[in-house]
């Protein structure tokens, strides 16, 4: 029964969004708030079972009632740093979510850092130096330098640096109309999902 | 106004109803469809193929419902093939909205194969701050996971117990709608030589076959296509496959679309100049 009533609002919700396509209307406003407020409770709730309580309200009691007190008062910076963060809505007491979000800063920094070089530029360069011997490998080469080049905005793209210039950017159309292709399908796909939903659990037209 | 420019100015709600029947039709009708797989998908799915049985495979749940529709199918299939091969699944995820999807798969593909959930398969949960997770695996995984989602400590499941690092898992999944697949080949990849396949959306494909090329990872699966075409590796077509023909076409319909806007446009602009 639940399964029947949970699939009902979901078709109609999905013709709520879908209606949108026609104009605006208090259907898809429903929906699309619904979305949004049962989404961040959703995250809310998650957040609070996957991480804050066994985490931190978890691991405290456990390091407690195990008296290793250094590991249990330790969670108390974590704590108070979540706890800054919260007062950001306040005015007075905003100053206090910069030392959260410093320490945010600072490691998603440090991290990516290390992260881009050793996972992502060096491995990207080394694999762009190929052997000229195959068509694919001298397209690709002659793609990076020409894009390269077009990036190069220290000189005025004339002569040569500009016919360098100009094949860099056919060749960045020809990433942006692969990028646009696979968006086409992707957003296909998912009206396709939507459709599949429709006639094949709500209305049993597709067996 | 010529029949051309009229076409091209045509109600946008038109070509919206035209589309809705482009993707009904193929879905009532089924057409046959023959999936070809290309090398990416192969890869993939070689991947999977080669591990020995009873490998760990750890599958990352990073899309929400609002992807599902393309990499739910892959989800799918890649436990089918993990199941199929006794591989063992350990299933996590970056995004709270997430998760949900991974139990209604875990909740249908295990009773396929006989799999029992904490002998074959564990559902680890989800952790945000997804960086920090990705580097601390590299660590020890109980430092983020000591219990399952269901809060039961993961050391209680036997094959769990000699599971901690990357070196111990055979293979990263990741199953992605945004930055995650950059994230965990950029640091689970790129710190720790995890081998690592990526299922995507469409949108995120053509980001990630630089990775595929620079032998970063092992294999993408792209969209709705590529889920597909794993399907049709594993033997078991399932919702991707039936949504090909519609995809097909859709796309054959934004093909004309896009012609049939572009002569008009030509055709106003030379009129105009005129």
């Amino acid at each position: 029964m639940l399964n029947i009533i949970g699939t009902w609002v979901a078709a109609t919700l999905t013709i709520g969004i879908l209606s949108f396509l026609y104009r605006d209307n208090p259907l898809y406003k429903v929906a699309e708030h619904l979305y949004v407020g049962i989404s961040a409770g959703f995250a809310v709730i998650y957040i609070w079972s996957f991480d804050v309580y066994p985490m931190l309200v978890d691991a405290f009691r456990t390091h407690l009632s195990q008296r290793n007190y250094v590991e249990a008062w330790v969670l108390v910076v974590p704590a108070l740093l979540g706890l800054a963060m919260l007062c950001r809505p306040i005015p007075k007491l905003a100053v206090l979510s910069r030392w959260p979000l410093s320490f945010t800063i600072g490691i998603g920094s440090g991290l990516g850092l290390i992260a881009s070089v050793q996972g992502y530029l060096l491995p990207q360069v080394s694999d762009t130096l190929r052997p000229l011997v195959t068509v694919n490998n001298a397209l690709m080469s002659i793609g990076v330098i020409a894009t390269l080049v077009y990036f190069y905005f220290s000189r005025e793209h004339k002569g040569a640096l500009g016919a360098i210039s100009r094949v860099g950017i056919i060749f960045i159309m020809v990433a942006f109309g692969a990028a646009f292709g696979y968006t086409v399908m992707a957003r296909v796909s998912l009206l396709i999902g939507r459709v599949y939903f429709l006639f094949h659990d709500w209305l049993p037209i597709i067996r | 106004m010529k029949l051309w420019e009229r076409l091209a100015t045509i109600d946008r709600r038109i070509l919206y109803l035209l589309l809705a029947l482009a993707v009904v039709l193929p879905l009532i009708i089924r057409p046959r469809t023959r999936i070809q797989v290309s090398e990416p998908v192969q890869d993939a799915f070689t991947a999977v193929d080669q591990l020995p049985p009873g490998s760990v495979v750890m599958i990352s749940v990073d899309f929400d419902p609002s992807s599902a529709p393309e990499v739910q199918p892959m989800l799918i299939a890649i436990l089918r093939h993990c199941f199929k091969k006794d591989l063992k699944v350990i299933v996590t995820g970056h995004l709270a909205l997430g998760l949900p999807l991974a139990e209604i798969a875990l909740s249908q593909v295990p009773a396929e194969y006989g799999k029992v959930y904490g002998r074959d398969f564990v559902n680890i949960g989800y952790r945000p701050g997804y960086v920090a997770v990705m580097v601390g695996i590299g660590r020890e995984l109980r430092d983020f996971f000591k219990t399952d989602y269901k809060g039961v400590p993961i050391d209680s499941y036997p094959f769990m117990r000699s599971v901690h690092t990357y070196r111990d898992i055979g293979l990263l999944v990741d199953l992605a709608h945004g930055a995650t697949a950059d994230a965990w080949i950029q640091y689970a990849g790129g710190r720790y030589n995890v081998k690592i396949i990526v299922g995507c959306t469409g949108v995120n494909a053509p980001n990630l076959f630089q990775y595929y090329h620079a032998h970063q990872i092992a294999g993408i699966i792209g969209g709705l296509q590529g889920a597909a075409e794993y399907e049709s590796l594993v033997g078991k077509p399932g919702s991707a496959t039936l949504g090909m023909p519609a995809q097909s076409a859709a796309h054959a319909l934004v093909i004309v679309f896009l012609i049939i806007g572009n002569i008009g446009f030509l055709l106003a602009r030379r009129r105009k100049g005129g």
